[in-house]
């Protein structure tokens, strides 16, 4: 489940609050909030949208998890889904890497 | 750019809510509502798009990779293609309609292709169609459908459909959740691309599918077909929500005690799994796996390797906990009965496409995930975005019909108990989600299902209308009530196993009943037999 909104790192452009498909987040006047965690359903998708890599999504979709900012800012994993489909600027060439065609047929 | 004389019209309104006139709404911002709107657009139709999330990242699609059961127009090849799915299906399919979707597909496929999606391309120089991205895929879909000049709608859940005097579809009515206000859409049709129904299993992308259009268009006298065909459950790590099932072809799979679960595999095994999870946890660890497939695994779906990577688990080398979550009619088969080529209800003026019809004409009565429901997603929403239009072109000038609303369960005022909808929701998971009740399924155990939820059902028809702030997730929980007792109905008519429904008490198929189950109705539930075509004409040939 979502996680973290980085203070730091956000710029309240509100594309999280925009884009969630569950509607978990909410709009302040300063960097929106986490209003509804347990409807968060694991999907990363505000990670994927997130300009500024200020997110983190756990992998424990029924659980929440404390999390050590700052720790978790010392490894690659924010950003890490963004950049590995390609939707940052120096990793655009991933977009079009899908090998799912070798995989079929198994 | 579209013609502005072709956009919906936002009308006054009154305080507190805002109103739209559209020739075709369409409900749901997936694969299907997208290709549905587009294609309505394209046929000069004004169209408005509703989605309950964000049209770009709502549904089973956007969060996933998806194949596509894109083949090329060689006879042979096609007949391979639908040929060696039938017997899986039950011998349900029809191919007719397998013929005109790998037609449709391969089409919109190419129109993907000319708009610029990247398409990988192999060794040999060719671009590679059968797979598509989701994000990537319904980011350019939410833009197309921009484009071609449809009014979208996010954050706007719908919550019942509007009819005429003469039961014609004609519209519907949502809130906007993060306004907090209402939305009205008078149409001259509807097209409801809602998707299937998972139940809130949080199976990956899924938690938006709680089979709100089945229960909207239930008001309005819809008809569905192949329900019993919603027990598919998919393969994720214990702890997570990531399942893509493909990638478990590589796993082996064992008990605590690291001995292999005899006959357990992710195709074709997956039974042996849901029995070992009866009795204590289940690992799995994808060593089959050579270092070409870890390769084209990782580029291909980098979502699956976030839940190991930020636990720390080699998916490789490592075992790790597995379960099953439910799909339901997500990746079921059943869903809203098609009448026509245009993919019409048995309603005036209702469309359905995507998971929120039945895939029964192309699947019968399995599917094994994403390839032919992406396919039957895109030919689907744009044959019914078509019908929509076209049906809306012959209705007179909107504004002189007297609509109303066909909303009944958590909208009535009741001096009863007040509704409360987690309370339901969890009910009903207590029903469905257990593989003793829905994987393996059996007369006593599903009668038994039914009658607690017949009897939930009851107990939320008397209960007061839900709190505007409740009233979202009582409509959702309402909806997945109705579709469980939808989907246990049907499994008690049909009594073999075909496809994915297995019953302990009947394991065979039995070829007398190579028929489709309907279904429909809220406070009684009924069912009844539909010939397949293929069977009534070997028996009138006899």
């Amino acid at each position: 489940m979502i996680e973290v909104v980085d203070g730091e790192r956000c710029t309240s452009c509100d594309i999280c609050v925009n884009v969630c498909p569950t509607n978990v987040f909410d709009k302040t006047d300063g960097i929106p909030v986490i209003a509804r965690q347990g409807d968060c359903q694991t999907c990363f998708l505000c990670e994927l949208y997130c300009p500024e890599d200020a997110l983190y999504v756990s992998p424990f979709a029924d659980q929440a998890q404390p999390i050590d900012i700052v720790a978790l800012k010392q490894t690659d994993s924010m950003g890490s889904y963004r950049r590995a489909v390609g939707w940052t600027d120096e990793t655009s060439d991933r977009r079009s890497v899908d090998r799912s065609y070798l995989l079929f047929g198994h | 750019m579209p013609n502005p004389t072709h956009r919906a019209e936002r009308v006054s309104a009154p305080e507190g809510s805002v109103a739209f006139e559209a020739d075709v709404l369409v409900i749901g911002g997936g694969p299907a509502g997208t290709w549905a709107a587009v294609s309505a657009a394209e046929r000069g139709a004004r169209v408005v798009l509703a989605d309950k999330g964000f049209c770009g990242t709502s549904g089973a699609t956007a969060a996933a990779g998806t194949g596509v059961w894109y083949i090329d127009p060689d006879p042979a090849l096609r007949e391979v293609a639908m040929a060696n799915r039938e017997k899986m299906g039950g011998y349900l399919q029809d191919r007719r309609w397998m013929t005109r979707v790998l037609d449709s597909t391969y089409q919109h496929s190419n129109r993907l292709a000319d708009w610029g999606y990247p398409y990988p391309v192999d060794g040999r120089g060719t671009s590679q169609r059968n797979s598509l991205q989701g994000p990537e895929y319904m980011r350019m879909m939410r833009k197309r459908t921009k484009q071609a000049g449809v009014t979208i709608l996010d954050h706007s859940p719908a919550l019942e459909l509007l009819v005429d005097d003469d039961g014609a579809v004609a519209g519907a009515s949502g809130v906007r959740r993060q306004k907090q206000d209402r939305w009205t859409v008078r149409a001259k049709a509807v097209v409801l691309a809602t998707g299937g129904c998972a139940f809130l299993s949080k199976t990956l992308g899924s938690n938006v599918l709680t089979g709100d259009g089945y229960l909207m268009a239930a008001e309005v006298g819809a008809e569905f077909s192949s329900m019993e065909f919603s027990n598919p459950y998919a393969i994720s790590p214990a702890f997570g929500s990531v399942t893509k099932t493909l990638f478990y072809g590589w796993a082996s799979f064992t008990y605590d005690d690291g001995s292999v679960v005899p006959g357990a595999a992710s195709k074709g095994g997956r039974s042996a799994i849901a029995r070992a999870l009866l009795e204590g946890p289940v690992y799995a660890r994808l060593d089959k796996a050579d270092d070409d497939v870890r390769h084209h695994m990782r580029v291909s779906q980098p979502n699956f390797f976030l839940p190991f990577d930020r636990t720390g688990i080699d998916p490789f080398k490592d075992r790790f906990p597995v379960t099953l979550r439910l799909e339901g009619t997500v990746r079921g088969t059943g869903g809203l009965r098609i009448v026509d080529d245009s993919c019409a209800t048995s309603v005036p003026g209702l469309y359905a496409a995507g998971d929120a019809a039945t895939r029964e004409l192309i699947c019968g009565g399995f599917t094994g995930g994403g390839s032919h429901n992406a396919a039957w997603a895109m030919s689907s929403g744009a044959w019914a975005g078509q019908g929509a239009a076209d049906y809306a072109a012959q209705v007179g000038p909107a504004a002189k019909r007297k609509l109303s609303s066909a909303g009944a369960v958590a909208f009535r005022s009741r001096p009863g108990r007040a509704f409360a909808p987690a309370a339901l929701t969890r009910a009903v998971q207590a029903e469905v989600f257990p593989y003793e009740l829905n994987y393996f399924r059996e007369a006593s155990r599903l009668q038994g299902a039914l009658g607690r939820l017949d009897a939930a059902w009851r107990d939320v028809s008397e209960a007061d209308a839900a709190d505007r702030s409740e009233i979202v997730r009582a409509r959702e929980a309402a909806a997945m009530l109705a579709t469980a007792r939808w989907m246990y109905r049907s499994a008690l008519a049909r009594q073999e196993s075909r496809g994915m429904h297995r019953r302990d008490d009947f394991p065979d198929q039995d070829s007398r009943q190579r028929h489709y189950v309907t279904t429909g109705g809220l406070d009684e539930i009924w069912t009844s037999a539909r010939p397949h075509a293929e069977a009534s004409y070997a028996e009138a040939a006899e």
